[in-house]
């Protein structure tokens, strides 16, 4: 009380007259999640803030410190780079050249046709082969692209979701091949399906089925590889789609509860999978507000967790995650900008704990990243972990009365949509009455006419403005790959045992019917060098294909 | 007066449908008749729209890099079927392929950080 009264007393007394001669350089200070930010934080912004209750120590309930009690003086975060182009074997090659760049994790992008079930042939496919990602055909471009890449000591991220079964059952198939015991495979599958009817758009099924694929997954996993993240919740695409940071916050952790729920159909104790959930997010420029938003994830996931499934054990309330730096926030004018907001991005995800980190290249509003630019922003990371001192000790910034304060109203915020989702029904009802997809439309337009009006600054583009000549690269994906991925194809599929490819896929029919899990089946198929796009094929057309509408 | 008809085409395999769907609604706000395609449409599937809706100009947005391989499937179409609207494109195009697009009949290629304003003063300008 002492302090609200002294503060009183400033504001009448010294700020006013400041104020009277100079105003402040906005009449309203908000962040773009609609949160005011006051002038000045004080002790009386964070009253019945309850240390032990609300912040606890790291590695404990409710974990807005961090998830390890050591958080980086113990192991830095994993710089984990998204990468993969062309065909399989080139991929191979730029992987062992970032793991000798001191990368510790590889992370695969997959070209479209593979993250939406077609082979290379399909005529949906033309021009789309190798191009934002490496073409993965069968388990025969699978084994060339980890290619002495020993899969018991690297722990590999796959961005695939839809067919995310298949892709996930060939790298089994490689691990076998290699002799390594799968229960030691580590990695994550992005297998969250939600979010790509909300803002990503690589869905093949509709969202029930689709639903039950990634179950099948978790169910599996939880078997056989005790060490894979089977599901990484993606608020990314749902920010780089438009959402504000609350928004981004909410939606993933509404996602999160969906897959918690539809497991649990299945029987299975929380505490068995719910410890190897984990999640993704992007940061962007507010920096106190992504520093936030990544504290107040962590307890409201720890605090929804404890709450609604009573689990038991810690693991399955810590919130595990990937962050990538926005790249919607890159600008194609003067892209060297961009070197300094993926760092100041990075070091935002940094100071809110993150378990890995992918920065982005400065011409990514460009093109696909040049190599040069790829170990800039590998660099980023190194400078912030050896040379800032930021990692030297936990959670830096709690305490803040600023940064503790934006904590709790962004957990606020994001409860309160939480609680509207519920209201709807839960996660896929709201998907399916398009509130989500509606809602981050609106913060995508309203962004833009702010940006228009100069209400936001973007540095180079709307103040700042060179008049340099645009320049772009474009980077050489082999425009004979395409071809060649469908030549190599066409011999697979004359050298292979046919008959035990149709056998296999009728089994994924069959189990498509029988409601079994349907992973042991995929990997059969897989194994026997069936297609994704055979496979998918069967699935198409046993579990039929999603249309989105398209209202705008 | 008729109100400019704009198709909002999305090309590709790509999900990324923000830019598309923000200059659609800005389009729209700024009294255009505007339809958006969705995702994942084939050169086909547009042109057919095109002609059923009767359209005046043709938003292509990509972000794919199949822009080469794919604009010219759309223009083949338009041509035969005797529809000549105006042809703009966006998403992640690189500068050094305008030049070929251009040439075979995208009118502008509009890249990142073009507002909607522009967009709508184009049309109107081109249209009008």
């Amino acid at each position: 009380m002492k302090i609200k009264d002294k503060k009183k007393h400033w504001e009448d007394n010294v700020l006013k007259k400041v104020l009277d001669k100079h105003p402040e350089r906005k009449k309203d200070f908000k962040n773009l999640s609609k949160i005011r930010i006051e002038n000045l934080y004080t002790p009386a912004d964070t009253e019945g803030f309850d240390y032990l209750k609300d912040s606890g120590f790291p590695g404990d309930f409710p974990f807005t410190r961090g998830v390890q009690p050591t958080m980086y003086r113990g192991r830095l975060w994993t710089m984990r780079q998204y990468a993969g182009l062309g065909d399989a074997e080139e991929s191979n090659k730029r992987y062992k050249y970032l793991l000798n760049q001191g990368q510790t994790g590889l992370s695969v992008a997959f070209d479209l046709p593979t993250q939406i079930g077609y082979d290379s042939g399909h005529q949906l496919a033309a021009g789309e082969v190798g191009k934002v990602g490496v073409a993965i055909d069968s388990l025969a471009d699978m084994e060339l692209l980890f290619n002495e890449v020993p899969l018991d000591k690297v722990s590999t991220s796959m961005t695939i979701n839809s067919p995310c079964a298949i892709l996930l059952a060939m790298y089994i198939a490689v691990a076998e091949k290699q002799d390594v015991d799968i229960s030691r495979l580590a990695g994550t599958t992005q297998n969250d399906i939600l979010k790509e009817y909300i803002a990503r758009g690589t869905y093949i099924f509709p969202p029930l089925p689709s639903l039950r694929l990634t179950t099948d997954i978790i169910e599996y996993t939880s078997k056989y590889l005790p060490r894979w993240n089977p599901i990484s919740i993606s608020g990314y695409h749902i920010r780089e789609a438009g959402a504000t940071a609350v928004q981004e916050l909410a939606f993933t952790l509404a996602d999160g509860l969906a897959y918690v729920d539809a497991v649990l159909e299945r029987n299975l104790n929380p505490d068995d999978f719910v410890p190897r959930f984990s999640f993704f997010f992007a940061v962007h420029n507010n920096f106190f507000e992504e520093v936030a938003k990544f504290r107040a994830a962590r307890r409201l996931w720890a605090r929804l967790m404890k709450e609604r499934f009573y689990v038991q054990n810690p693991k399955s309330m810590m919130l595990r995650f990937h962050t990538q730096t926005g790249g919607s926030t890159l600008t194609a004018q003067q892209p060297d900008n961009n070197i300094v907001r993926v760092a100041l991005q990075a070091f935002a995800a940094v100071l809110g704990g993150t378990q890995s980190l992918h920065t982005n290249s400065r011409d990514e509003a460009l093109a696909l990243p040049s190599e040069d630019s790829v170990k800039i922003a590998l660099r980023t990371q190194q400078i912030i972990a050896y040379e800032s001192g930021v990692a030297d000790t936990v959670d830096p910034l709690a305490g803040s009365y600023y940064v503790e304060s934006l904590t709790d109203q962004m957990e606020k915020e994001a409860m309160a949509y939480i609680k509207k989702i519920d209201n709807l029904g839960g996660m896929l009802a709201a998907i399916e009455k398009e509130v989500i997809q509606k809602e981050i439309q609106n913060s995508a337009y309203i962004l833009q006419q702010k940006i228009e009006n100069k209400e936001e600054t973007v540095v180079g583009v709307n103040r700042f403005q060179d008049e340099e000549a645009k320049k772009s690269h474009k980077l050489g994906v082999d425009p004979e790959i395409e071809e060649r991925q469908k030549q190599r194809l066409a011999e697979l599929k004359d050298t292979r045992d046919n008959e035990l490819v149709e056998k296999t896929l009728d089994n994924i029919k069959k189990t498509i019917h029988n409601q079994e899990n349907l992973m042991p089946a995929i990997l059969e198929a897989v194994k026997a060098y069936a297609t994704i796009g055979e496979i998918c094929g069967i699935m198409r057309q046993e579990l039929g294909e999603y249309r989105e509408s398209v209202n705008i | 007066m008729k109100k400019i008809r704009v198709l909002i085409a999305k090309l590709g395999l790509d999900g990324h449908d923000r830019g598309a769907k923000v200059v659609a609604r800005a389009l729209r706000d700024s009294g255009m008749e505007v339809i958006y395609t969705g995702i994942r449409q084939t050169p086909l599937q547009i042109v057919n729209t095109a002609i059923q809706e009767d359209i005046d100009c043709l938003g292509l947005s990509i972000l794919s890099g199949a822009h080469l391989q794919l604009f010219p499937k759309i223009i083949d179409l338009l041509e035969k079927r005797s529809k000549k609207p105006l042809i703009l494109a966006g998403g992640i195009i690189p500068s050094e392929d305008t030049p070929a697009l251009e040439s075979m009949g995208i009118r502008k290629v509009f890249g990142p950080g073009t507002t909607t304003r522009e967009i709508i003063d184009f049309i109107r300008n081109e249209l009008g």
